[in-house]
């Protein structure tokens, strides 16, 4: 059995008011390959950013040890200095500079204090032999596919000596055939003895390649797998990710659904050119009246946006398929088309693209509707405050005024505003994306009580939750999404937490 | 409690106060130094009129920058719709208000065509708006290439930058040497402004918003009345109201309704707090952004007006920085930078400011050299404090 190079000892990440690590241990061989599993928001992402430096010595307790001495990395230099490298699923590449110039950027070969081109033009080319890629160095990034990005990446990372190469979910935009040959190159790069670890959603892919597994959940390390003592199986990695305890209750609701369907798609396909790939590969589902709706998957899955492309597209998707709203085909230009609709998105990022966080809690809540409230344009603020201060009242947000600026709410009570803004359009099918991410448990069982009053006044209700728990105890139905496909619809009483993890890793 | 709530409202309003105080300020130094004559009725009145122009654009600017554009077109376009007047009246024979009219139009295409790149292509603003500064420029010294400067002998036309309002009874027996409807229109004013205050105030109450204790609003109250009586009276020492201030007061009254009473209004900033956001609102970014810069070309072709008025001919030079006053003004008068934030009314004290401090350094002689970096100064002091009070303001 080879030395262990790299371990992380008793690591504890807080945030303010979460726990995101606690007392994590990770270890890892020299040469072999180690998988790094666990549901969205299990730490793995943290835990990595603890090790490239991201987060700096003293921002975490517990060591960090490699090649047998504590490591205290202060920021990313540190790490990439004793040979550590990270690919992130965004990748860092300059698009306009080309191939060997993005190979040594930052690591530059110099000549006095110029650049000496021909060496780093031969240095990117050895570099790419390494990953196999066969084409021409002065190419810009700009003209490659993603596959071929991301091996442009790994030779990024080759072309500083990189002993502990961390690739975070290097396939989830590849292709079949270029996902396998980028496991095909990993295997070979463990062989020439770099250490790889791989964050993956694909259970598959990492069941193929890795030697050991660990999974984490919840902030915390859960096991740790060997392959070569056959240890390492789908079934097995699915129950130690989900195992989580369905620690919240869940208000229960008494009507029945009805069998009039609201919303409907056929072979729904949308195209980002921004991405240049296809984000939804044909995807149909429907929506009745007075239900709840789950869609479950994994992040970058394609659930935002599936949603994004119903309400108006406004990020530009080139769409084919059809939909039915209340039996009528209909195709939205813009979001204003959808409302008038009847239909409202709260968007998963609230701060992002969901409030106005300079504006107050009053002004957020009736924007998508202020026509509403004005005569000839003139806006009525007595209406206005009114309006607010029942919506206010009605899901209980906890605010000193309904003039405080939304930026001073918590969590919890922003996600309420951005509830009772979509409330007051008076929709008939409300999209909720990710509504309890980032809130406290008694927020989330507030905002469960308000889709089930919504629901049993006859509003369908559509929600995306990457937490299994709640998609099990709020939806009358379970649709998962999986890399822009519709892998599996199941009715509530037969969903369990293994067969949608298993479901929405098994592409 | 009282130490409290002063300090309070300070801390809230601080940006809105600190503007005032600075013009107060810089009003008092200039009074001083000039023994006076920067605070003679005829000085105020000339400031006032000469910072109108200005000012115009400064409104108009304030909403582009709330939206998160900037538009460097404005200047030359302002010499240029100026020059067009001009031609037209002297010209083409048109009658001064077809003159007028045709310009305004015109400047609302010109908005409307620098917004299309900008809102429909998605480039960047100021590459944009470079364009038109330099087509703008280019049209000007086109249009005045044969004639030079073009002298307008119009009465009307001349009146707007230079004329003031008719006195109700122009008599000496009654407040001797004083313009009556100037008071009369300053009371009407501080009465309106106080009655506003008032009822505003009891509305507040009566959600159980916050509102200023009783001792601080008489507080506040007294001190506009003087605010609007001291104006009032310097200025009806003079001439009285001029037809310059008179449509600057216009503007603002339209612009601040507009922006705080309105739906469109609501949009605006909704579009520069959170452009994302407003969209998945249902609301057109793009559709706001040609009404914004659409607005901004029919102000500047209020300013063209003003200005070849002010001059009582249009030059091959009108218009010149104009732009960059403007955008200074808006700063100066708390717009931000990040979108979202900003008043019609800030703009109005920060073109104030700014145009006091040109009037001031005038009046002492200040080498133009000097005056230059000491504008540069405020602005960069308005800014800083705009940023770092803003920080603050997260209680």
């Amino acid at each position: 059995m080879n030395p262990t190079i790299l371990e992380m000892r008793k690591i504890t990440k807080t945030f303010p008011g979460v726990m995101a690590l606690s007392d994590v241990t990770f270890s890892v061989r020299q040469g072999e390959i180690h998988g790094l599993v666990g549901e969205n928001g299990a730490g793995k992402s943290t835990l990595m950013k603890v090790l490239s430096g991201v987060y700096p010595h003293g921002s975490y307790s517990g060591d960090i040890v490699l090649d047998g001495a504590v490591q205290e990395f202060r920021g990313i230099a540190d790490s990439e200095k004793v040979g550590i490298a990270i690919i992130y699923q965004e990748l860092a590449l300059v698009p306009d500079l080309s191939v060997y110039e993005n190979i040594l950027l930052g690591n530059e070969i110099k000549r006095g204090i110029t650049i000496d081109w021909n060496a780093t033009i031969k240095k990117a080319t050895e570099m790419l032999k390494k990953v196999r890629l066969d084409l021409n160095p002065a190419t810009k990034i700009r003209e490659l596919s993603v596959g071929k990005r991301q091996l442009i990446e790994i030779a990024k990372a080759l072309s500083r000596d990189v002993k502990l190469l961390i690739l975070d979910e290097p396939t989830a935009a590849l292709n079949e055939d270029d996902c396998e040959n980028l496991l095909e190159i990993i295997k070979g790069l463990r062989d020439s003895g770099v250490t790889c670890v791989l964050i993956s959603h694909k259970l598959k892919e990492v069941i193929k390649i890795a030697d050991t597994v660990t999974v984490l959940r919840d902030g915390k390390t859960i096991c740790t797998l060997d392959a070569h003592k056959g240890e390492v199986a789908e079934g097995v990695i699915i129950k130690h990710m989900v195992g989580r305890e369905i620690d919240n209750i869940y208000p229960r609701r008494t009507s029945a659904v009805s069998d009039e369907i609201v919303l409907e798609a056929k072979n729904w396909q949308a195209y980002s050119p921004n991405e240049g790939r296809n984000i939804l590969k044909g995807i149909d589902f429907k929506l009745r009246k007075g239900e709840i709706v789950g869609f479950a998957g994994l992040m970058g899955s394609g659930r935002t946006e599936l949603a994004k492309s119903i309400f108006g597209n406004p990020d530009g998707y080139a769409i084919t398929g059809e939909l039915f709203v209340n039996g009528k085909k209909r195709r939205f230009a813009n979001p204003k088309e959808a409302i008038a609709a009847g239909i409202a998105y709260a968007t998963e990022d609230r701060k992002g693209n969901g409030l106005i966080l300079i504006q107050d809690v009053k002004q957020n809540i009736t924007l998508a509707n202020i026509s509403s409230l004005a005569q000839r344009g003139v806006v009525d603020k007595n209406a206005e405050i009114k309006v607010a201060n029942e919506y206010k009242t009605a899901l209980s947000i906890k605010t000193p005024s309904i003039a405080q600026l939304v930026v001073n709410l918590s969590g919890g009570n922003q996600q309420k505003v951005s509830v009772a803004k979509w409330l007051f359009v008076k929709p008939d099918i409300l999209i909720l994306d990710e509504p309890t991410r980032g809130i406290d448990v008694g927020a989330k069982y507030e905002i469960y009580t308000i889709m089930n009053r919504l629901v049993e006044q006859g509003m369908s209700i559509i929600m995306i939750s990457s937490e299994l728990p709640e998609v099990l105890g709020m939806s009358d139905r379970v649709y998962v999404i999986a890399s822009g496909k519709m892998v599996g619809e199941l009715p509530v009483a037969e969903a369990t937490q293994e067969k949608i993890m298993s479901l929405a890793t098994n592409y | 409690m009282k130490g409290t709530d002063i300090r309070k409202l300070m801390r809230q309003n601080i940006r809105d106060y600190a503007m005032y105080i600075a013009l107060v300020f810089i009003m008092g130094i200039f009074a001083v130094m000039t023994q006076g004559v920067f605070i003679s009725s005829r000085n105020i009145s000339n400031l006032l009129n000469q910072t109108g122009y200005i000012a115009v654009l400064a409104v108009g600017m304030t909403l582009v920058i709330v939206i998160r554009h900037f538009d460097m077109s404005v200047g030359f376009l302002s010499g240029f719709l100026g020059a067009i007047a001009a031609i037209a009246m002297v010209g083409w024979g048109f009658p001064s208000w077809l003159a007028i009219l045709l310009v305004l139009v015109l400047g609302i295409i010109a908005g409307l065509i620098t917004a299309f790149p900008i809102a429909r292509l998605g480039i960047p603003a100021f590459v944009a708006t470079l364009a038109g500064w330099l087509i703008y420029r280019g049209a000007l010294l086109l249009v005045t290439l044969r004639t030079g400067t073009i002298i307008i002998p119009d009465k009307f036309f001349d009146a707007i930058g230079n004329g003031y309002i008719p006195d109700i009874l122009p008599t000496d027996a009654l407040i001797p040497g004083m313009h009556k409807l100037t008071l009369l229109l300053g009371l009407i004013a501080a009465v309106w402004f106080i009655a506003r205050a008032v009822i505003d105030r009891r509305n507040k109450k009566a959600y159980d918003f916050e509102v200023l204790s009783m001792d601080l609003f008489v507080v506040k109250m007294v001190f506009m009345t003087v605010v609007i009586g001291a104006i009032t009276w310097v200025l009806a020492g003079y001439n009285g109201l001029s037809w310059t201030v008179v449509i600057l007061i216009v503007i603002v009254l339209v612009y601040d309704f507009i922006m705080n009473q309105t739906v469109l209004g609501r949009r605006i900033y909704a579009v520069g707090g959170n452009p994302e956001a407003a969209e998945l609102s249902g609301i057109s970014v793009k559709k706001i952004t040609f009404l914004v810069f659409g607005s901004m070309g029919l102000l500047t072709g209020v300013c063209g007006v003003l200005f070849a008025s002010r001059l009582q001919s249009a030059t091959t030079t009108g218009g010149t920085l104009f732009e960059l006053d403007a955008i200074a003004s808006a700063y100066i008068g708390g717009v931000s930078a990040a979108g979202g934030v900003g008043k019609v009314t800030g703009a109005i004290i920060g073109a104030l400011v700014y145009m006091t401090l040109m009037n001031g350094m005038n009046l002492l002689g200040t080498d133009i050299s000097l005056q230059y970096i000491i504008r540069g100064a405020v602005l960069a002091a308005a800014v800083i404090f705009d940023v770092t009070t803003s920080k603050a303001k997260r209680y």
